[in-house]
């Protein structure tokens, strides 16, 4: 059977299956909304970087004034003329440690910081006045935010008191007082111009998945949805190679799966002011890539599963640790080393992570081989059992 | 060989420990409508799914149209048409644009393709309805269209399995004049399966009695009635509002009386030897006070020669089949009599 004759048939098929799709109103509308919402879950439940904002916390004030002099009215002072700037606290005035505790745990703050009684007795005897940040145990996430921001806070304020009383001391100026309390300081720069933004970090990933949901989803379905119908048959029965039926029915799905990939592409870039970096023409490239490395994996579940019901049922088990471990949603060099070990083996997290080196960071060819490589590597082999497996399924 | 459209030799698929068609050899003669005829698992449709290459046989060969049905399956394939017991459709797209994948399928010229969708269409007076989405169809409108889907190829050969099932009786009606004219028009060679007696009957020159994944009887429908009644034997059934046991048994010990099925409280079918039976049954009768409501004198029917040859009735509802209360004695009528 020629080549060309397969192709011609395969065209056919994935001429019909898209008009079929194409006949339902709500299935159009549900092919925008849905890599729409996944944007939006993604993009907003998740923590985007360290920052918070207005968030509640308790401020008690309890330093005793030693001969009119109150460092800690001063500090707390700054300290509410910093956060009015930055707006990422809302400090409410508290009594002392349990009154704090109380207010933690109705749920009224999340921390709390405490000047002590003996602050300014302490600092003007030459000690270091001591502070206590207190934190909210049942949220670690805000707690470890607010964790930092104020000790930085405090530690600029304090450095601030530290330059004052060098100039004052031993009449140094602002830049060289600076100079002799922090001898270095930290610029942060990118290699790409921009602000790190979450949705730049996720989108890459989320084009690569949504490619292979359709794929690993679309796919099993297509195949054993037809095979329950009986309308598999009808084409079985024709002259046509088993492989025309499964090149067109993955035709469908690609095609599918890269109108949502490029709709995840266009609202990134309009309405998450996502910026890319790199070559379109190279995410195209790796789009069909990755439609070729999960290609296999999609034939193979459809060989495997001979009711619809099982093949839902396979892809959703194979679907989530995939999603969840490929580093689409989170960077894969922050997960412990054993999950990282099994990430290599997840074709999803070289998709993932080469979309995000070419859209992100405008990485060229050569610096995307490697998962080029593995990506095909991948393709090849499990097309090569996947092959045999779907021949022996057709023929039953 | 070269008048047989289809010849199988010693067919046979098994799913495992259990065997669907067992060593079944026949052969379907060109532009003749073949019946393959008995109960839901007697292995019909398996067997036309080897027929048509949508399974492969476990053992023995078929020839289909002049092809093997395993080695040369591709050009097995360009001679049929199968219309399966689920329509091959896609509901939401119209009459046209399913006939078109199809013979797109086949390899046909656009231009010889669109003008015979037309004339296929007319063929079941559809033209109206060829840019309607078949889901919009009643269910016999879409079978019309299932059965022209499966002559987009011109077939030599079409499979029919259960092609009138779920429909109403004036669809059944129209679908069996379909058939038979795509059979007088087209010489269309034919492989129909059905449960229905009265369909193969109707339909069929010739019958392939199937009952556990062999053929048990192959004949034509006369052929197979008359092997069964024997040369003498009549049958006859009588409706006795009084029936009872003494009155059956009055029966039962006639001489001339070969079996004697009860099929519901007032009817009871007797099949008695001799010229003079009628008048000896309907005596006896009398004597043993029944009233004689109605009688018939039965032609036996395709369902009596199933009952006859395997013993059971074609449909699994047994309950309210006819229970033999006789086995009959020699050259006679007898139910549970199985034939090689």
């Amino acid at each position: 059977m020629g080549v060309r004759r397969v192709l011609r048939h395969s065209a056919w098929i994935c001429w019909k299956d898209l008009l079929e799709f194409s006949r339902s109103k709500l299935r159009l509308v549900m092919l925008v909304l849905m890599p729409l919402f996944m944007m939006m879950m993604v993009g907003f439940i998740f923590p985007t970087g360290s920052t918070i904002s207005h968030t509640p916390v308790a401020l008690a004030n309890q330093d005793v004034a030693v001969n009119g002099i109150s460092l800690g009215g001063d500090l707390v002072s700054n300290l509410t003329d910093a956060n009015n700037k930055t707006g990422m606290m809302d400090l409410r005035v508290a009594a002392g440690f349990d009154d704090i505790k109380t207010m933690i745990q109705d749920g009224k703050v999340s921390g709390g910081v405490i000047v002590p009684p003996n602050f300014t007795a302490d600092m003007l005897a030459g000690r270091q006045g001591y502070i206590t940040l207190m934190t909210d145990q049942s949220n670690p996430q805000t707690s470890a935010m607010i964790q930092s921001v104020l000790t930085k806070l405090i530690e600029q304020l304090g450095s601030r008191v530290a330059e004052d009383n060098l100039n004052q001391t031993y009449n140094v100026s602002g830049l060289e007082a600076k100079a002799v309390l922090m001898p270095y300081s930290v610029q942060i720069r990118g290699i790409v111009p921009g602000n790190p933004n979450y949705f730049e970090f996720v989108a890459p990933g989320i084009m690569a998945m949504v490619v292979m949901m359709s794929l690993m989803t679309g796919l099993p379905h297509a195949i054993s949805y037809e095979k329950d119908m009986g309308t598999l048959d009808g084409m079985l029965v024709a002259p046509t190679s088993r492989w025309a039926i499964i090149l067109g029915k993955v035709l469908a799905q690609s095609t599918r799966g890269m109108i949502q990939g490029f709709i995840i592409l266009l609202m990134a870039v309009l309405l998450f002011g996502v910026v890319i970096h790199g070559s379109i023409l190279l995410v195209i490239l790796l789009i069909l890539l990755t439609v070729f490395s999960f290609v296999g994996l999609g034939i193979l579940i459809t060989s495997f599963a001979d009711k619809e019901e099982t093949a839902t049922m396979v892809m959703m088990t194979l679907m989530f640790p995939m999603m969840f471990l490929s580093g689409v949603f989170f960077p894969v060099q922050q997960m412990p080393s054993y999950m990282q070990t099994l990430a290599g083996f997840l074709p999803l997290t070289y998709a993932a992570s080469a979309m995000r080196k070419v859209m992100v960071l405008g990485a060229g060819v050569q610096a995307i081989t490697p998962e080029i490589i593995i990506l095909a590597v991948f393709g090849i082999v499990l097309l090569t059992v996947a092959v045999p497996m779907f021949k022996r399924a057709m023929n039953r | 060989m070269s008048d047989m459209a289809i010849s199988t030799n010693n067919l046979t698929k098994k799913f495992g420990d259990f065997t669907a068609v067992d060593h079944v050899s026949f052969g379907v003669k060109k532009a003749e409508i073949f019946g393959l005829l008995g109960p839901n698992g007697a292995g019909k449709s398996t067997a036309i799914r080897m027929l048509s290459t949508l399974s492969i046989p476990t053992e023995g060969s078929a020839t289909v149209a002049g092809f093997d049905v395993q080695k040369e399956d591709g050009k097995v394939r360009e001679h049929i048409g199968l219309v399966s017991e689920k329509m091959i459709m896609y509901d939401e797209l119209t009459a046209r644009e399913n006939l078109k994948l199809f013979g797109n399928l086949y390899d046909i010229p656009s231009d010889v393709l669109a003008k015979r969708i037309d004339k296929l269409l007319s063929f079941v007076r559809m033209e109206k309805w060829a840019d309607h989405r078949i889901d919009t169809f009643s269910t016999g409108m879409k079978q019309r269209i299932n059965v022209i889907r499966a002559l987009v190829n011109q077939p030599e050969i079409l499979f029919l399995d259960e092609p009138t099932l779920g429909l109403d009786p004036q669809s059944t009606a129209e679908i069996r004049e379909l058939i038979r004219r795509i059979n007088i028009e087209n010489n269309t060679t034919m492989v129909l399966t059905t449960h229905m007696m009265g369909e193969a009957d109707m339909l069929c020159n010739r019958i392939g009695i199937m009952d556990h994944g062999k053929i048990v009887a192959l004949d034509t429908s006369a052929n197979l009635k008359r092997s069964i009644s024997g040369n003498d034997a009549t049958l006859f059934e009588f409706e006795i509002p009084n029936l009872d046991t003494s009155i059956l048994s009055s029966v039962e010990s006639l001489k001339s009386v070969s079996s004697v099925v009860r099929h519901d409280a007032t009817h009871i079918k007797v099949s008695s030897v001799g010229n003079d039976s009628f008048d000896t049954l309907v005596d006896a009768l009398r004597k043993n006070g029944a009233q004689i409501r109605t009688v018939k004198n039965l032609e036996p029917t395709l369902e009596d020669v199933f009952l006859h040859i395997t013993g059971h009735e074609v449909r699994e509802e047994a309950s309210k089949a006819p229970e033999p209360v006789r086995r009959g004695g020699p050259g006679g009528w007898r139910p549970n009599r199985r034939v090689r």
